[in-house]
């Protein structure tokens, strides 16, 4: 409980400051709010989602310069007079207009590579920056002043001290959504950006739309703040909306704690009280004006990046005792789940699959099918293609030639998320979870596609009905695979055997037909091994298809219907498991010709 | 605009456009290599034009100091490093490299008179000042990074920049310089005039070009940066170190930046902050390049050179929105031509 009492601690802190505080501090406090808005647009973006901008101050410019041009404005044409002369349709503009920027350069720049999104944000920024300067009717380098002030409740917020409370409320607003963004569905797929994009996919989830969305979150609460800045300044120029401001705000994020939404806050008020400090006795110290304090910012940037690269927020938290977090599951009445195919038909279908990666030919005419309620293991040697063409079949790559049918429909060239949505789910075989997060979490992203709620009620915790749904349905499969006494721990913390289950909860998670398990039982002990045939049977026996990759031939022979025989990205025998068994080609793959 | 105008901006555009080209390519050797992205190539610019003109002015560039407390710095690093792991044999050349070069720079600069020295003497000093600087910041800021993500090493270099600019500001001032150009003689083709210094820089830049494409095909350093740009773990599997090709792409960046401040110091005035939006240039190209391609990029920095010489007829004020938004039709490009999946982190 002991955070609670911190936060309400902080909020009645937040309450008494301005009465206690001087002009001054109520005034940097104001700043610090302001910033916080746009650093916890950055956390969630570059913390949590691991892109990066260098466009966030040209957000708020943006939302600053529309309310100060539309409150303003005098000579609007006559369509357009209803904008003019208020704060509210100022604020309306600006998002429209943030939204549609933030839109454009997100569809452009977020399909490529991670750093194409920082290159092409600098050149948004710069372009900004001097159309601000340069543009007659926003008053070209002097800016707008005369901005009228806000007034809420009657209430006219000329004061500092007033619109202190009218900005912490917003800033406390703005952390209140993210929290709740990233605790739910959404959010789930949006922690899975940073280095599980592959598996997320594979799980069904949009990941080009997260990213997008998470882009236009940060670049809204830009504008927000910009908004407030222009009415609390009643005026505004080009000078702190530049890119020196946008790097700044990145500076708040990542040394305040790149991946913690209250690091935000934290590294807001370190920069800027270390600036006011910086500002007032280094140009004293070396004799001349100018900003000296990028050197200290330069510098102490790269030392926490070598030293402490989660900032200071985790070095604050080990100061406090942890409550234990949430460790029980609520029941919730189940999820719906799709009927089951009847056993024998033919669920998967690859014909003539070839996949080449340059000169190499990974796999070579392959021909594979399975049915529901079958299980069926691929075999062969290593580097033989197994999991080449476990990739083709799931989408997550694109055979070279050849058809992929699933369910009788061409899933060849489809991606894996809608591959996912037909009802396949797979495991890796290099794990591919979120180490951080918990295994209830993790088994959680398995259930992305049965849920439907996005994110605009994940931000207001509208959608805590479907959420409790998932997460006992991820506490059920946790609780089957035999992991329900690691429920709430970090993946990361499993052993490798575990982990392998952990995936395959997930997977079922998904409620597929189809499930593709990657060499599931390495790693296992024996009675874990039993264990893990005994559930797989039992699938089975509901009417699921399996395809298995395995090298523990006593548990694949002890546990599959029929088997395929891979070596060098060819099939060189198919059939019962007593009968590949006995085949001389098989038995010279895996022993070696006698010459 | 007649024909006179228009050949006129054609040339400026070319001037500048070769130089974006030189910085292109130091962008992508060092993205290629090190994976990091260079932000503060400018920086090598500005510094490398500003050390030239603070000797022509006859005071001690302040990126001497820079020199010195950066080879300090790094002496102390791994000296430490050195003697905790035993590696006794290291230390003379630790020594040589961070103490006693720096340290013979200061005393020659004291000895010799700068200022009353040939131009060329002058611009090879200003080199061997400015040109270390760039692998001492590899080892300071970038190397205990080296295996961290791209958007690590981005903030990084964002965090470099801003130190430098400041530091800039700092030994150089506010103030803006210009140094004398090459020569001032000029050749009349039909009705162009071609400056001097046009020719300079265009020659300077191809034989640069010339001269990091045979390093490239014929040196065993050369080919060392190639395998590491190519596949890193490949590389340090074949004994070639990680660190030493981090080193030597720093190298080569900043002595294509200082050489280009050099180059263009005569043509614009240089402020300490003026190389940011020129590396900026160079990175338009390299981004028309897709951060990979030697050829496409050198050809993107002179197409954002003539861009900029005939914007900046037209629209005048409007010349930085233009370049900069030309990386938008080249990003849309990308972006419908590329297929990756790729684990990023």
């Amino acid at each position: 409980m002991q955070q609670r009492y911190l936060l309400v601690a902080f909020i009645a802190l937040l309450l008494i400051a301005p009465q206690l505080a001087s002009e001054f501090h109520v005034t940097l406090l104001n700043y610090i709010g302001l910033y916080s808005i746009v650093a916890v647009g950055l956390v969630l973006l570059t913390g949590v989602g691991g892109l990066m901008s260098f466009g966030q101050a040209a957000f708020v410019g943006l939302g600053g310069y529309a309310t100060a041009y539309l409150s303003t404005a005098t000579e609007l044409p006559g369509w357009a007079a209803f904008l003019g002369g208020s704060p509210w349709m100022g604020l309306l503009v600006g998002i429209l207009l943030t939204a549609g920027v933030a839109l454009l350069l997100g569809l452009l720049t977020l399909r490529l590579s991670g750093h194409y999104l920082p290159l092409g944000t600098i050149a948004w920024s710069i372009s900004l920056y001097f159309l601000f300067g340069n543009l007659e009717f926003l008053g070209g380098h002097t800016g707008i002043s005369g901005i009228p002030a806000l007034t809420l409740f009657g209430l006219q917020m000329k004061d500092g001290r007033n619109f202190f409370y009218l900005i912490w409320a917003v800033v406390m607003v703005v952390v209140w959504l993210t929290l709740n963004l990233l605790d739910s569905r959404e959010g789930r797929a949006i922690r899975a950006l940073k280095g599980g994009v592959v598996m997320a996919e594979a799980m069904g989830v949009d990941t080009a739309r997260s990213k997008v969305v998470i882009f236009l979150i940060a670049a809204l609460f830009g504008c927000i703040s910009g908004w407030l800045y222009a009415h609390l300044q009643r005026f505004v120029n080009p000078t702190p909306f530049s890119l020196y401001m946008s790097i700044e705000y990145l500076f708040m994020a990542v040394l305040g704690g790149a991946g913690h939404v209250w690091g935000a806050l934290v590294g807001a008020g370190v920069i800027t009280i270390l600036k006011q400090w910086l500002q007032d006795w280094l140009p004293k110290l070396f004799g001349a004006s100018g900003n000296f304090e990028m050197i200290v910012f330069g510098f102490l940037l790269v030392f926490v990046l070598q030293r402490a690269r989660d900032g200071i927020w985790p070095i604050l938290t080990r100061l406090i005792p942890q409550r234990a977090s949430i460790r029980t599951v609520v029941a919730a009445e189940p999820l719906p789940t799709k009927a089951l195919p009847d056993a024998g038909q033919v669920l998967l279908e690859a014909n003539n699959v070839v996949k080449r990666f340059g000169g190499l030919v990974a796999n070579n005419n392959m021909n594979l099918m399975v049915r529901a309620g079958e299980i069926m293991a691929l075999i062969g040697p290593n580097g033989a293609g197994k999991s080449t063409m476990f990739n083709c079949v799931s989408g997550v790559d694109r055979a070279t030639e050849g058809k992929v049918l699933f369910r009788g429909r061409e899933v060849t060239s489809l991606d894996s998320r809608e591959i996912a949505k037909l009802g396949m789910s797979r495991t890796f075989q290099h794990v591919r979870l979120l180490a951080t997060m918990s295994v209830l979490e993790n088994a959680a992203i398995g259930a992305h596609l049965r849920g439907s709620k996005a994110v605009l009620s994940s931000m207001l915790h509208l959608e805590r009905a479907e959420e409790k749904r998932l997460l006992a349905e991820a506490a059920r499969q946790v609780e089957r695979v035999g992991l329900k006494d690691s429920m709430f721990e970090a993946a990361g913390s499993l052993a490798l055997g575990q982990q392998r289950t952990l995936e395959i909860a997930r997977a079922l998670c998904a409620d597929p037909c189809l499930l593709l398990l990657d060499e599931p039982a390495a790693g296992l002990r024996y009675l874990e091994k039993q264990a893990l045939a005994e559930l797989l049977r039992k699938l089975r026996g509901e009417g699921m298809g399996i395809l298995l990759v395995e090298h523990d031939m006593d548990f694949v022979m002890g546990l599959a219907d029929r088997v395929v025989v891979m070596e060098f990205g060819e099939k060189i025998a198919e059939g019962l498991p007593e009968e590949v068994q006995r085949n001389p080609a098989v038995i010279e793959a895996y022993l070696g010709g006698v010459e | 605009m007649d024909l006179q105008i228009a050949l006129l901006l054609g040339q400026d555009g070319i001037t500048n456009g070769a130089i974006y080209a030189l910085l292109s390519l130091a962008l992508v050797l060092v993205f290629a290599v090190t994976r990091v992205i260079f932000i503060p190539q400018g920086e090598f610019v500005a510094f490398g034009a500003l050390t030239l003109a603070s000797f022509q002015a006859g005071k001690t560039p302040g990126t001497l100091w820079l020199l010195i407390g950066a080879g300090v710095a790094v002496a102390l690093i791994d000296l430490s490093v050195a003697l905790r792991a035993g590696h006794v044999r290291r230390i003379p050349r630790i020594v040589a490299w961070n103490l006693v070069y720096p340290a013979a720079a200061a005393a020659l600069i004291f000895l010799v008179k700068p200022n009353e020295m040939p131009l060329l003497a002058q611009i090879v000093l200003s080199l061997a000042l400015v040109v270390p600087l760039g692998p001492l910041t590899y080892r300071l800021a970038y190397q205990p990074l080296a295996e961290a993500s791209v958007l690590v090493l981005l903030i990084v270099s964002v965090a470099v920049h801003l130190a430098l600019v400041g530091l800039g500001l700092l030994f150089f001032g506010a103030e803006g310089s210009r140094t004398p150009a090459f020569s001032d003689g000029s050749i009349v083709i039909g009705s162009l005039t071609v400056t001097g210094q046009t020719l300079w820089v265009l020659g300077a830049s191809l034989m640069l070009i010339v001269v990091l494409a045979v390093f490239f095909e014929r040196t065993i350093y050369g080919k060392a940066l190639r395998a590491t740009a190519m596949n890193r773990t490949g590389a340090r599997l074949m004994g070639i170190s990680t660190v030493m090709a981090g080193k030597l792409s720093f190298l080569l960046a900043s002595l294509i930046g200082a050489f280009s401040g050099i180059l263009i110091a005569p043509i614009t005035t240089i402020y300490y902050d003026t190389g940011f939006l020129i590396g900026l240039k160079g990175f338009v190209g390299a981004i028309v390049g897709a951060l990979s391609s030697y050829p496409l990029a050198a050809a993107g920095a002179l197409l954002v050179g003539l861009l900029e010489s005939y914007s900046s007829f037209w629209a005048s004020a409007f010349k930085e929105v233009i370049v900069f938004t030309l990386i938008i039709p080249v990003l849309v490009w990308l972006s419908l031509t590329t297929r990756h999946v790729e684990e990023e982190e």
